[in-house]
């Protein structure tokens, strides 16, 4: 296997140990929790048919947070660390706190306006380019797709770029020496794999319910330690975007909205429309 | 638009995505198919020029071998743009095959138009809330289509079979086993009524009324995905929205369903929609034809005793 190298060029000594018992060895297990800085959706409005994103909060997205939870019971039970990555503009410095506060030891963040909301295929490339720098994760944790978009693009592209194995669609992890042990849930059925470590896995929704942090966790998150780096400090060709948003605007809804006042009245309405008494 | 190269593992989205193929103008279209003669043949029988892999190495659960496997094919077969099915394997697919090729992505499109030399996409985008037209601005392109956008292409024409033998990179990913889904094999994106429960079901206990109601209306019985995922009410086949099925059923019951975003995604194609929710205010009575504003579950038992 082609070994992801450091910026630097230095290859990282202990991925080269991998493929020995290096987590039963007593080594720390790390893992990465790739997280978006997406806004809140519950809060955009729709006027005229276009979202509203002014003073709208920011969050993480929904499934992201699913994937750090799978990795913080994940360290819980072997031991290691949690680092969550996340690439935006300088405001995630404030909204991972979230992630901190719900169990990741700490975070590294590429901060760059032109990252918010940034095209898969360059994201991909910066968080490529990051994981290079963290001290060598056995496990890289994305959702199945973000919150906003759910495209589902940029762990794929992470596990070629760093040449890792992948499991997307996953509805278990488990840690088996230096293999994983992933459920791939499919429409037609559940497809159980072993993958080498490290390894790329994006979890589904359905995997945990992430826990709430308590008001001390909250508190606490402030203090955990944050790498925070610009862009042109990462050292990497991130790309221009390759897709073009066009347009992006409210479907139209042409809705009758009649109201109903009884189920006498509702059935006649779904007689007429030629649903009952077929 | 030069060649395009279609893939699915699964034989009936592959002839999905070949009728895709025929309908943006490609001066070539054929596809790549993995280790199954059957789908091959079929392909071909469909009038398409099939390049077919045969090779043991090659697993579908290995992505990146998969990609590896399909970029050798797309060179071969002179297409700058490959097409797949954005089901589960086909989305893992979509981004890796992507990357490999330096190609522009989209996943979960819905609709697809040629304008001048672009290929416009639409998908959703801000978790539902609006529909994004997008289109890739490179030269090599990776779109994955929806399940259920395009008909199946028929047999229309003789294609042929060509074998390829392709290089194969494994990545250390084994299968340990495969269990299929067995149970509850509703197919709700097929029906043509749906019956829809969502957190304003009051117990499990009142889910047989909803399913005679349904059972009545000739349709089957859905969920919003906390019903599923969070109650464990109703199996993980039967939730409506973005993480879950797309429908367009004709008739869309949604019976104290508040109306998030994430689950109107799943059912905003329905020809006509009920709503039954006890707030007046819900923002599911936004998007329906029919508002009732009452219990649903005196709703559901008044409508089983009139409907007979």
């Amino acid at each position: 296997m082609e070994l992801p190298h450091r910026g630097s060029g230095r290859p990282i000594s202990l991925w080269v140990m991998i493929g020995e018992d290096i987590y039963e060895g007593g080594l720390v297990m790390n893992i990465v929790i790739a997280m978006k800085q997406i806004p809140d959706l519950q809060q955009i409005r729709i006027r005229n048919r276009q979202p509203i994103l002014d003073d709208v909060p920011l969050t993480l997205g929904n499934i992201d947070k699913n994937a750090l939870e799978a990795g913080v019971n994940l360290r819980d039970e072997l031991g290691g660390k949690v680092t969550v990555l996340s690439a935006g503009n300088e405001d995630i410095e404030d909204t991972v706190k979230e992630a901190l506060a719900a169990g990741a030891d700490e975070a590294f963040l590429v901060i760059d306006d032109s990252l918010n909301g940034a095209e898969s295929s360059v994201i991909a490339n910066v968080l490529a380019a990051s994981i290079k720098q963290i001290e060598e994760p056995a496990l890289i944790l994305f959702g199945e797709g973000s919150g906003d978009n759910y495209s589902g693009q940029v762990g794929s592209r992470v596990a070629e770029i760093l040449n890792l194995p992948q499991v997307s669609f996953a509805s278990s992890i488990e840690i088996r020496g230096n293999q994983a042990v992933v459920t791939r849930s499919l429409e037609d059925g559940e497809e159980i794999v072993q993958v080498d470590l490290p390894a790329i896995v994006a979890v589904l929704a359905d995997i945990n319910e992430p826990r709430i942090p308590s008001v001390t966790q909250i508190l606490k998150a402030g203090k955990k330690p944050k790498e925070v780096l610009e862009l042109d400090e990462l050292e990497v060709e991130a790309g221009k975007a390759m897709v073009i948003t066009a347009n992006n605007l409210a479907p139209e809804t042409e809705r009758k909205r009649v109201v109903v006042k009884s189920v006498d009245e509702l059935i006649q309405a779904l007689t007429t429309e030629g649903y009952v008494g077929r | 638009m030069a060649g395009v190269l279609i893939f699915s593992e699964n034989q009936g989205l592959a002839l999905e995505v070949l009728t895709a193929a025929n309908s943006i103008k490609a001066t070539a279209v054929s596809a790549c198919v993995i280790n199954n003669d059957e789908q091959a043949q079929a392909l071909a029988s469909a009038g398409v020029q099939v390049y077919s892999v045969n090779n043991n190495d090659l697993l579908m659960a290995d992505v990146g071998a998969i990609a590896g496997a399909i970029k050798q094919v797309a060179d071969k077969a002179g297409a700058d743009t490959v097409l797949l099915a954005s089901n589960r394997r086909g989305k893992e697919l979509a981004g890796r095959l992507a990357q490999a090729m330096n190609a522009g992505c989209l996943t979960d499109v819905a609709a697809l138009n040629i304008e001048g030399d672009k290929i416009l996409c639409q998908r959703n985008a801000l978790g539902g809330a609006t529909v994004a037209t997008q289109y890739i601005d490179a030269g090599k392109k990776v779109i994955a289509i929806r399940p259920r956008t395009f008909e199946a292409a028929a047999g229309t024409g003789a294609g042929s079979v060509e074998e390829v033998a392709v290089e194969v990179k494994k990545a250390g990913v084994t299968v340990l086993e495969f269990k299929s889904r067995v149970g509850d094999t509703v197919d709700i994106e097929a029906a043509e009524v749906l019956v829809a429960v969502g957190q304003g079901l009051n117990s499990q206990d009142d889910l047989p009324a909803v399913e005679e109601l349904a059972k009545k209306l000739g349709g089957e019985v859905a969920c919003s995905k906390p019903v599923a995922t969070d109650k464990k009410w109703l199996s993980e086949e039967r939730i409506i929205g973005l993480s879950g099925k797309k429908c367009k059923p004709q008739l869309a019951m949604l019976l104290g369903i508040s109306g998030q975003v994430q689950f109107t995604v799943g059912i905003r194609d329905a020809k006509t929609i009920v709503a039954v929710n006890s707030d007046e205010n819900a923002s599911i009575n936004q998007m329906a034809d029919y508002i009732i504003t009452a219990d649903l579950h005196d709703v559901v038992a008044e409508m089983n005793k009139k409907l007979g």
